[in-house]
């Protein structure tokens, strides 16, 4: 099943987000992210952190999530690839996330996301699946 | 994309209004001629321009100006100004970059002197200034609470502490330092992002971009800022990097919950808001002052090394360089100003996001050296072609809250220009024009493609005829980097 498609947003970038359940689009939205950021064929597993992360609807849950993961990203020099949501509702979950420090040797960055917003952010089920948008600023 | 209808009543042939139906609170103005109007009706900035006059408090017209695309909440070329007691503020009505802004530096420099040793030039700009995603200098290790006074006094902090001397300050919106700020209500991991990235590029379309003066609409007004035909000139274009985004991202999560707390119906969530008298709303301006101030610091220690590549690139001192700055606007920022509202002066919080300010000659924020002339106005272009230097006019002043446009503007997604690009070499076509390009990533290139945007020429024509701004100078690059 496809884990995402780009849409065109002039000035921007912006996703459309599947998943069968709620967890898998969570997870699949930060796979997105990450894959528009970096080439994640080069990255490995070496790193693995928990992660907890609240929000006030499933909306804010999902920018909240994917606004730690940037953080982690800028900050702490991080690549993700694998995320597994261990626990969520709809106004919290914690996750076990997998990556490892940026390497400029042998990591390529691809695009620089300073941040997600909430504009057009829609989080839908339909036909016993899900689909998200999220527009990213640039 | 799925293009719309809208009701669009054309005003004149530069300006079209969006009448004011279901919950606007008032109509919509957008500045563009014909055949760009035809181009804007192709994504949703528009239904932006629609979306900002649902807000409270909003006064005159929701704006769009002529560089208008689809953004986040406002449109990119959005202007919309607030009342004092009904109106509210919205961080996404400034946008993540707080503070994005263009600085021009003229020189004592002419074309014929650097031609030979353009490459040393751009070698010297992309060592000193570090550029790309997650750029940090190495050099420069700040305490917290450096990091807060940096906050506190924008540009006058980097020329206190070497960056520059007292007279760039007076070439500055609002003299480097916007008032209000109170670094408490920056979160620590603000400061933590913001204490890596000072002094830094970033990456997309940041750029700094060494040109020259090639065609003077108007002599005297050039001469008042300094610009002679074939003069070398320096335009720098940042903002307040990741500490910037964590304020507009710490301050959304306040504004969703004070939206629901003041009743404020909202037709995207980005547009989120609270009272500009209220706690929230206060406490975002606040911070949101700090943000800015960082981005003046930002470009004030950005000219210093460019003062200091120039210097070592050519072997001059800063008596034959003289490199200083003609004026540095903002271009995401929310103001307090005076304007006129139904004859009647009133103090107004403008939002400004992708537009920048263009006061008249005589207004008391116009630089004391250009009060006969108006505030400049700078204008970049995409890499290939060229930008603008304006000043602000009395129309400015009466018909667009003293703003105009910011840019060229994007028509292409990044995406496209990316395909676009494909099995190119950006950097290569650039040098057969003449211009040398160093950027941190070839990716970005691709997305900066000169296509992906507008012609600014035509975006430039578009304010001067419709009097929001007067042409003064086109400066065309001979070298960039880039993020």
């Amino acid at each position: 099943m496809l884990k995402y498609k780009l849409i065109d947003h002039t000035a921007d970038i912006g996703i459309d987000i599947f998943g069968d359940t709620m967890p898998q689009l969570f997870s699949n939205a930060a796979f997105a992210m990450f894959d528009i950021i970096a080439d994640l064929s080069t990255v490995e597993k070496k790193d693995t952190r928990i992660i907890a992360v609240d929000g006030i609807d499933k909306e804010q849950l999902l920018v909240n999530w994917l606004s730690e993961l940037l953080y982690l990203h800028e900050i702490k020099n991080m690549l993700f690839k694998e995320f597994y949501i261990n626990d969520m509702n709809d106004i919290q979950l914690k996750a076990t996330i997998h990556g490892e420090l940026l390497d400029e040797k042998r990591h390529v960055i691809k695009t620089a996301i300073k941040a997600v917003t909430y504009h057009n952010l829609t989080i839908i089920q339909e036909n016993d699946h899900w689909r998200a948008r999220v527009i990213f600023d640039l | 994309m799925n293009e719309r209808n809208y009701k669009i009543q054309k005003i004149d042939d530069y300006r079209w209004r969006i009448p004011r139906e279901g919950k606007m609170r008032v109509a919509g103005i957008v500045y563009a001629d014909e055949s760009m109007m035809k181009e804007i009706q192709k994504d949703e900035s528009l239904q932006q321009v629609i979306n900002v006059a649902y807000l409270p408090g909003i006064v005159g017209h929701s704006l769009g100006m002529p560089d208008i695309h689809w953004g986040y909440g406002f449109p990119i070329g959005g202007v919309a100004a607030f009342d004092m007691e009904e109106g509210v503020v919205s961080p996404g009505g400034v946008g993540y970059d707080i503070n994005c802004g263009v600085r021009l530096l003229s020189t004592g420099l002419c074309r014929m002197e650097i031609s030979g040793k353009l490459e040393s030039i751009v070698d010297s700009l992309f060592v000193n200034i570090p550029s790309g995603v997650g750029s940090h200098r190495k050099d420069l290790k700040l305490s917290q609470q450096e990091v807060k006074n940096v906050l506190k006094n924008g540009a006058q902090w980097a020329v206190s502490h070497g960056y520059g001397s007292k007279e760039d300050l007076e070439h500055i919106e609002e003299k480097g330092c916007i008032f209000g700020a109170d670094p408490e209500l920056v979160s620590s991991r603000a400061i933590e992002r913001g204490l890596a990235q000072l002094g830094t590029l970033g990456s997309g379309n940041h750029f700094v971009e060494v040109g020259y003066v090639s065609e003077i609409f108007d002599e005297e007004i050039a001469r008042t800022l300094g610009l002679e035909k074939d003069g070398i000139t320096i335009v720098v274009h940042t903002g307040s990097r990741g500490l910037g985004y964590q304020v507009c991202d710490d301050f959304i999560k306040v504004m969703i919950r004070a939206s629901g707390k003041y009743n404020i119906e909202l037709p995207d969530r980005q547009l989120c808001c609270a009272p500009l008298n209220s706690p929230e709303g206060r406490d975002y301006l606040a911070a949101m002052a700090c943000a800015a101030n960082y981005a003046f610091a930002n470009r004030q220690m950005i000219t210093h090394w460019v003062r200091e590549s120039f210097e070592r690139a050519l072997h001059v001192g800063p008596k034959e360089s003289r490199i200083s700055p003609v004026y540095d606007v903002c271009h995401n920022i929310a103001k307090f100003e005076d304007h006129l509202v139904n004859g009647q002066k009133k103090r107004l919080c403008v939002h400004r996001k992708g537009a920048t300010r263009a006061f008249p000659p005589n207004h008391p924020d116009t630089p004391a050296a250009y009060k006969a002339v108006g505030q400049p106005v700078l204008i970049p272009g995409d890499m290939g072609r060229c930008s603008y230097v304006l000043v602000g006019t009395e129309k400015a002043y009466s018909d667009t809250f003293g703003s105009t446009c910011h840019g060229a503007g994007r028509v292409m997604s990044r995406n496209q220009a990316t395909k676009m690009a494909k099995g190119r070499s950006i950097a290569q076509e650039l040098k057969e024009k003449g211009i040398l390009v160093r950027a941190d990533s070839r990716a970005t290139l691709e997305e900066e493609l000169p296509e992906a945007y507008k012609d600014v020429t035509e975006v430039v024509d578009i304010v001067q005829h419709a009097g929001i701004s007067k042409k003064v100078a086109q400066l065309k690059p001979l070298c960039v980097i880039k993020g």
